[in-house]
């Protein structure tokens, strides 16, 4: 699978998650400290629901007419001289990139955040076919010197590692040798790469929005390092999903300022890029060759059905950082590069439910997740739908949980049966029970008390003490 | 005004003291309280876990069991949704749709209901002692249940509320999650322990008896001396 991650097993990444304490503070701190910039941003703009239902109806919009639009967005490009390429799954997408690199003779890549091409896997292709390619957002920058590291999160890849942790990266794989600050951390990797953007034959970045009206695409970042990529070498492709379309400019603001509230609780990031087709007469800057790959890998399979909704994702990762699931686990437990409540959803679409089958059941269906998109996605609605299709249309339920499930529910559903069953419930937990409680449970309780305790199940039901308190007060 | 009351089977299984309590305090505060006796479980369990089918007889059992009352309460949350809930699950069946509306539309949560519909924010109680809330899920964010609790609390005569840090987190319960994720839900339930050692509060309040289960579950295995005790408990303390 494109986006997989590794080839452990779901419990063996979430024990591992679990047991790595660096990253679980790394992590807590981040949620912490973003969740409460997040707030604060939402609420100094006074009607916050207000611009999460336009966002809403905006994305839904763009949904409900996508085929026109990226019709409209197509011939946008080709007006102004770009080439679109609307490639059907990873395999296209990736053999037109390698197409283009090998025609252009190309050495070297840098490249600006983009989790599509991580999703297709596209730095391999391109090195497979001997070019050099160079990551040049500070958080992939790490990953990329640390072995190719799998990101953990959509927005702050490296967010799994503290400072420390990247001074070592660092100090091991490019000779740094000044202290774990942050500023001094991020003026190695910005002297480093400078001259890969003066020296790179392609720039290849991600799209946030593409605005159909003007075949403009929109970049947002906190580092500048779009505006360098997409400025100065000579060829540029664009890799975007399908679905990250908005109509005109107006939208797009709309957007914006709910993604860089939602992603980093700011009213606006430090670069908003836009950048429209290859360089026009009079322009100073900007590619004289400009690609737009449009890639479906999928999506149109989502689009029409029960989880449509999931396009709506502008990918501001609100979500993965008011998870208390994420929280504890990290990114890397879900197996994929999507993580968080959005990866939980989007991976079995993307990916299958062979290998991401126990994602929608990693979540207590809080809501947290539902709460914070600012495009209201109802995400943990589509989390259980998932569970109901893996149920009752996939049939991948152990067959253990599928037996007990419909015990359940026709003892649920029969007020005798219930009534037996509870009233024999004090007596068939009795050997389990020591005073009023369950240390160590049969079956299901197993679970459960290898580091809770259980109640022992009441004596006298509430039913009963109802019924003869009635009686009582009647004699 | 009468009311019919939901009880939930973990209160009719495994607390009994919360019925209890819930009964006395709505009689207090005016009502004739009635339990209807065929009712079951709401279904939430199997629902959750992905099986629908399985899970709509126990439901169609609960909206035949309340069909004739005027008011439905629950001393839980999460359950008195999922009775909001049905609308959703039998949305387009034309025998079930409407009647899942009419139940929805006079189900409450208990403190929902004393605010709202008895229009009592002070129920006279008085309870000695350092608290601290635990806001459920279900409760706040499905439900839309935030203030009422902390309104009536607030009114009790000798209760010292200290607010509990990360409250909006949930404590790892989740139904069925708890045991099929038992690993990860440890330490969702361990976080939330720590945050209410950090309170220093003598007792732990909620208004949902699976939280409570869960974090009282995890507080007794520590040996911590924390009390745990249902929202209804505190109210029905004189």
């Amino acid at each position: 699978m494109p986006m997989k991650i590794g080839s452990d097993e779901f419990k063996n990444r979430v024990d591992k998650g679990i047991r790595d304490s660096f990253m679980r503070s790394a992590v807590a701190s981040a949620q912490d400290g973003i969740g409460q910039r997040r707030q604060a941003a939402a609420d100094e703009l006074g009607n916050w629901e207000e611009w999460r239902s336009h966002g809403e109806e905006i994305r839904q919009h763009v949904l409900a007419h996508l085929d026109y639009y990226l019709e409209l967005l197509s011939e946008n490009v080709a007006r102004r001289g770009g080439h679109v390429f609307f490639a059907q799954t990873k395999e296209e997408a990736n053999e037109y990139i390698r197409e283009v690199a090998l025609k252009k003779k190309a050495k070297k890549i840098v490249k600006s955040k983009s989790m599509v091409t991580e999703e297709i896997h596209l730095n391999a292709v391109l090195e497979n076919a001997g070019c050099t390619v160079v990551e040049t957002d500070l958080g992939e920058y790490i990953l990329q010197v640390d072995d190719h590291e799998p990101p953990s999160h959509i927005i702050a890849p490296a967010l799994h590692k503290n400072k420390e942790q990247v001074q070592e990266v660092f100090t091991k794989k490019l000779g740094y040798k000044k202290s774990s600050k942050p500023e001094e951390l991020a003026w190695h990797a910005r002297e480093m790469l400078r001259e890969e953007y003066l020296t790179a034959d392609i720039g290849i970045t991600g799209c946030n929005f593409a605005v159909a009206e003007t075949g403009s695409i929109c970049l947002v970042t906190n580092e500048g390092n779009a505006d360098l990529v997409t400025a100065l070498p000579k060829t540029l492709i664009t890799v975007m999903g399908m679905e990250r379309i908005v109509p005109t400019f107006e939208e797009m603001d709309v957007l914006v300022s709910l993604l860089t509230r939602s992603a980093v609780g700011q009213k606006l990031t430090s670069y908003i890029t836009v950048f429209t087709g290859p360089r026009a007469e009079m322009e100073a800057d900007g590619p004289e060759d400009f690609h737009l790959v449009i890639l479906d890998n999928g999506r149109s399979n989502i689009l029409g059905g029960e989880f449509q909704s999931i396009l709506q994702c502008i990918r501001c990762a609100a979500c993965v950082n008011a998870c208390p699931v994420y929280r504890h686990v990290g990114g890397h437990s879900y197996g994929s590069i999507y993580s968080g409540p959005i990866g939980a959803v989007l991976s079995p679409l993307l990916g299958g439910y062979d290998d991401y089958k126990e994602l929608p059941y990693a979540s207590t269906l809080c809501g947290a997740c539902t709460e914070v998109c600012p495009v209201k996605i109802p995400l943990h609605q589509l989390l259980h739908k998932h569970r109901e299709v893996i149920v009752e249309r996939e049939g991948k339920a152990p067959i253990s949980e599928k037996l007990a499930m419909k015990a359940f529910g026709i003892g649920a559903a029969s007020p005798g049966l219930y009534k037996i069953g509870s009233k024999i419930a004090p007596t068939a937990m009795n050997p389990f029970t020591v005073g009023d409680k369950i240390s160590s449970g049969p079956g299901p309780l197993k679970a459960w008390t290898e580091f809770r305790e259980f109640p022992a199940p009441n004596k006298e039901r509430f039913r009963d003490w109802f019924k003869n308190r009635a009686k009582v007060d009647h004699e | 005004m009468k009311v019919s009351l939901f009880a939930t089977c973990l209160v009719d299984l495994f607390q009994s003291n919360v019925g209890k309590a819930t009964v006395e305090l709505l009689e207090k505060l005016g009502c004739e309280i009635d339990f209807p006796e065929s009712q079951v479980c709401c279904g939430q369990p199997s629902y959750n876990s992905g099986y629908v089918k399985e899970s709509k007889e126990a439901m169609k059992r609960m909206i035949e069991t309340f069909e004739d009352a005027e008011y439905v309460v629950s001393p839980s949350g999460s359950c008195a949704y999922m009775f909001h809930e049905y609308q959703t699950i039998f949305k387009n069946d034309p025998n079930w749709e409407h009647r899942a509306k009419e139940l929805a539309e006079k189900t409450y949560e208990l403190t929902e209901f004393i605010v709202d519909v008895l229009k009592v924010e002070d129920v006279g109680a008085r309870f000695e002692g350092n608290v601290t809330y635990h806001t459920s899920c279900h409760m706040t964010r499905l439900l839309g249940v935030k203030k009422a609790p902390i309104i009536l609390l607030n009114n009790v005569n000798g209760l010292r509320m200290t607010e509990l840090p990360g409250k909006e987190k949930c404590c790892g319960f989740g139904g069925t999650f708890s045991v099929k994720m038992a690993q990860i839900s440890e330490q969702m339930v361990d976080e939330k322990v720590s945050h209410i050692e950090e309170t220093e509060a003598d007792y732990l309040i909620g208004a949902d008896a699976g939280c409570l289960m869960n974090i009282g579950g995890r507080i007794e295995r520590k040996g911590k001396p924390i009390k745990v005790l249902h929202i209804a408990e505190v109210l029905n303390s004189r």
